[in-house]
């Protein structure tokens, strides 16, 4: 498990870490807090524990799906050096797949694990009522990290064809928090919007689907729908990875690589 | 050899991201404000001013230091001593790298949404209005520029500091953009008084919307932001001071 020692080591990042998340916590949960103050006691399905768990755990999901990371793979596209990824046996979509579930499992004992803590320290969380919650909420936690690797992987693969991923990282890192639900869950956009949002864009299986599992929100039916809409986004981003893989490969060997 | 259209594709991304980000601030108080009648005692129209001072300042001061967050990388890799040999102060160089087109234009957009909120809150056309709507993104701009300066510094000492650094330059990017009367009273204090950030959009905001302040804080508070922006980029500057002294005395 190469990548879990790799992440292991980046300890300090790790603390730097833990603490903006636990930052933009109370930041957000303040926004939520005066949210219910004026609306009422529940807003879109959502009482005051559940958005408190909403908000801290998500700050600890972070984390582990990796939702924003540094285009490094852009930047190995750039310079040529991709091409040893091509020389292992293992397809490279796999290898860095591999590698991330790796980090993300480090990150599931720290980062995940810090911001809930403190957030449960000072305010009341919502605790799930049934054990099953729990084991669905890992369940979809694995795939919100596959989803979150398939875009980082697709904003990188980027610069096979505009040789740096700058602008569709900018895209992206200004997009996920707000189409995600991490800013706040896509229940308070108007609900056609929300529903497209969830079926046909991968945002909100990264962030907003685990956590209404955790929360459990809305009824038992709907959990495994959602949790259906993000397999389907499982399967559906990595064969897109794969194929626009396929296709950058095909362009590094043409441009004499 | 990058050809034209790639160099044009990845510009264009650069500017509809720039775009997508003073967009998606409004879409984030839009939604809020479907969801409830007000925030902490604000209506729409009060928050989206307050919002869109926030965000023109923070785009201005990114305009002006927003290279200064690389500042760790040079440090690190031992790029930072090439600019301490150059004549220009190393802060200058740094801030004067790569402006980047993308944030002139992100300036531009914040500074339109400035005046449609302004009008959108029937802000009262006055001289001093007007005067305070002007002065308020200056003023918020240099309290953002110095706190990038301030916790970019701290890489002279710590190396990986860089990931805090956010917690303050973005983190105090969301405080400013909501009305302080939302957060605990620690939380405020810290972020709104000891680093200034209340004074980005908040206290000149209800000077513009002509609203007493719930906290009970006098209307003057409203016309101290330059003095808050000319104290915070002073202290900014010293820290610099000290940081380049005992990176040049730690002997690189």
């Amino acid at each position: 498990m190469a990548g879990f020692r790799r992440y292991a080591t980046y300890r300090q990042a790790t603390v730097a870490n833990i603490v903006t998340n636990t930052v933009f916590g109370f930041l957000r949960f303040a926004i939520m807090l005066a949210v219910l103050d004026a609306g009422g006691r529940t807003v879109a399905g959502y009482d005051e524990p559940q958005l408190a768990t909403f908000v801290w755990a998500g700050q600890g999901l972070i984390g582990v799906v990796l939702l924003w990371s540094l285009p490094d793979l852009a930047e190995r596209i750039r310079t040529g050096d991709v091409v040893i990824d091509l020389l292992r046996p293992i397809d490279p979509v796999w290898q860095q797949l591999a590698a991330d579930l790796g980090r993300a499992g480090y990150a599931a004992l720290t980062r995940f694990v810090a911001p809930i803590v403190v957030g449960a320290l000072v305010f009341k969380l919502y605790a799930p009522r049934h054990m099953l919650t729990y084991a669905l909420f890992v369940c979809s936690a694995l795939l919100a990290t596959i989803v979150s690797f398939g875009c980082r992987f697709l904003v990188n693969a980027a610069a096979y064809w505009l040789l740096d991923a700058r602008g569709p990282n900018t895209l992206w890192t200004v997009a996920a928090p707000i189409l995600s639900g991490l800013y706040v869950p896509v229940w308070f956009f108007p609900d056609t919007l929300a529903v497209a949002l969830v079926v046909a864009t991968p945002f909100p299986s990264v962030i907003q689907i685990p956590l209404d599992v955790l929360v459990e929100h809305g009824s038992a039916t709907r959990q495994l729908e959602l949790l259906g809409v993000q397999a389907g986004w499982v399967v559906g981003i990595l064969a897109l990875c794969r194929w626009v893989q396929a296709r950058g490969e095909r362009k590094l060997v043409i441009q004499g690589g | 050899m990058r050809s034209q259209t790639q160099y044009r594709a990845s510009f264009v991304a650069d500017v509809v991201g720039s775009v997508l980000f003073g967009v998606l601030d409004v879409v984030g108080v839009v939604v809020v404000f479907r969801v409830t009648p007000a925030l902490g005692g604000f209506a729409f129209a009060e928050v989206f001013l307050m919002t869109a001072l926030a965000g023109c300042a923070f785009a201005a001061a990114d305009l002006v230091v927003g290279n200064i967050e690389r500042l760790r990388h040079y440090v690190r890799s031992g790029l930072f001593d090439v600019l301490l040999v150059r004549p220009l102060s190393s802060l200058a160089q740094l801030a004067a790298m790569d402006v980047a087109t993308r944030r002139v234009g992100r300036v531009a957009f914040s500074a339109v949404v400035v005046v449609v909120a302004a009008a959108n809150a029937r802000v009262p056309i006055t001289p001093g209005r007007l005067g305070l709507l002007v002065v308020t993104p200056v003023a918020g701009a240099m309290i953002f520029g110095a706190v990038f300066v301030a916790t970019a510094t701290v890489a002279f000492w710590w190396i990986e500091s860089g990931e805090i650094a956010n917690g303050l330059t973005y983190g105090g990017l969301n405080f400013a953009q909501y009305p302080i009367t939302i957060y605990g009273a620690l939380f405020r204090r810290l972020f709104a008084y000891v680093v200034g950030f209340a004074f980005v959009a908040y206290y000149p905001a209800l000077v513009l919307l002509d609203r007493p302040d719930p906290l009970g804080a006098p209307a003057l508070l409203g016309y101290a932001s330059p003095a808050v922006g000319v104290a915070v980029v002073v202290a900014a500057a010293l820290m610099w001071r000290a940081g380049v002294r005992h990176y040049r005395s730690t002997g690189s």
